[in-house]
């Protein structure tokens, strides 16, 4: 897929190093799956990693680590990973896997929690460092409230499309966005626009209400 | 593993289970992906985000199958292992050494850029840029190798 809007660099690094949050390496990891650019970055950072990894300093193991492993191997505690087929549930073939895999239905029947008018809010993670991962449906012509961050905070379009100062969002883009943009997506006229957002700390919403709102609707 | 805070016991056993994951995996090595080293490489940081972290790593392995199933021709493909790790090893010789000092640390110390930031003692702003910039580098000679 071509995308428009890609992952800073520094994400990319952050990701493929695995020291990224879980919440931020989900929609990493959801737009790297809808871009093939993206990924061909990923693959390149991993590839610094590996380099890495052989410089590192030699660390003496165990005398009988080698016979242990090829017993490990000739034993039968190694359990294959899941694969797409064999895992539990029915993920929805029209997201990213690593979105399909969090929400337990198709997204056409997400329970959405309103958070505003206009304005639909599925949780899927809160944690207790302030870092969330949410999903946000909201309908055409709705101008999102104007807010700022506390940190890193990263959406994926998932349908529809919005317009902010930074450009057009359609599906598949991301906004890695850090503590210094401020922004008031806008949606275009059409159809709902759904995205996945995650982020390090709650937004800072400018208008009082919001402000009021936000304890309440958990972002 | 144990630069990145697992101790002695949980790192031999993380390294066992990064042998055997390669040995029972081998048949899934694709060559025109990238390097054996960085193969292993991303088993082995798989492995150690399942086991330190709640969450696990599943992000990672879906991307992988995902990449199994496309037909886009243009990722490193052509890129020869050993001409890519000897490339990126000379592009780390020449990174200045603060640009090399975050990448060190978000690579092989499991550090968050917020965490190095407060260990150089300088904003969050300059340890993203310091990755964009030495990324740049090596990322443009991997590019190059296409």
């Amino acid at each position: 897929m071509k995308t428009a809007f890609h992952l800073d660099d520094a994400t990319v690094v952050a990701y493929a190093g695995g020291s990224l949050s879980n919440c931020l390496s989900v929609v990493a990891a959801s737009h790297v799956a809808m871009c093939d650019h993206c990924r061909a970055k990923v693959r390149r950072a991993e590839a610094v990693g590996a380099v890495l990894l052989e410089t590192c300093e030699v660390q003496q193991m165990k005398p009988d680590a080698l016979s242990s492993v090829f017993e490990r191997i000739d034993g039968s505690d190694w359990v294959q990973p899941k694969t797409r087929s064999d895992a539990s549930d029915d993920p929805d073939p029209s997201l990213p896997l690593p979105v399909s895999r969090l929400l337990d239905c198709r997204l056409d029947d997400v329970r959405w929690k309103t958070a505003g008018p206009g304005v639909g809010i599925h949780v899927i993670e809160k944690n207790d460092d302030g870092s969330s991962l949410y999903m946000l449906k909201v309908r055409p012509g709705h101008k999102l409230p104007d807010h700022g961050h506390a940190g890193q905070e990263m959406t994926l379009i998932l349908r529809g499309a919005y317009r902010d100062v930074i450009g057009r969002f359609a599906p598949g883009d991301v906004a890695d966005l850090d503590e210094h943009i401020e922004h008031q997506p806008v949606i275009e006229d059409g159809e709902d626009c759904i995205c996945l957002i995650a982020t390090e700390a709650p937004a800072r919403f400018k208008g009082l209400v919001p402000r009021l709102l936000q304890p309440i609707v958990g972002i | 593993m144990m630069r990145k805070g697992a101790n002695a016991e949980l790192a031999e056993d993380l390294v066992q289970d990064a042998m055997i994951a390669v040995w029972n995996k081998a048949g899934m090595f694709s060559p025109g992906k990238g390097s054996v080293t960085t193969w292993i490489y991303t088993i082995a940081r798989n492995l150690r985000i399942d086991r330190l972290r709640r969450e696990g790593s599943r992000y990672f392995t879906d991307i992988d199958e995902y990449e199994e199933a496309s037909d886009d021709p243009a990722s490193d493909d052509v890129v020869i292992g050993k001409q890519q790790d000897l490339a990126v090893t000379e592009a780390l010789d020449v990174l200045p050494d603060d640009q090399r000092a975050v990448i060190v640390m978000a690579f092989m110390d499991d550090m968050t850029q917020s965490e190095i930031a407060e260990k150089l003692d300088v904003p969050l702003g300059t340890v993203k840029s310091r990755m964009r910039l030495a990324y740049r580098k090596m990322g443009s000679v991997l590019e190059d190798l296409r």
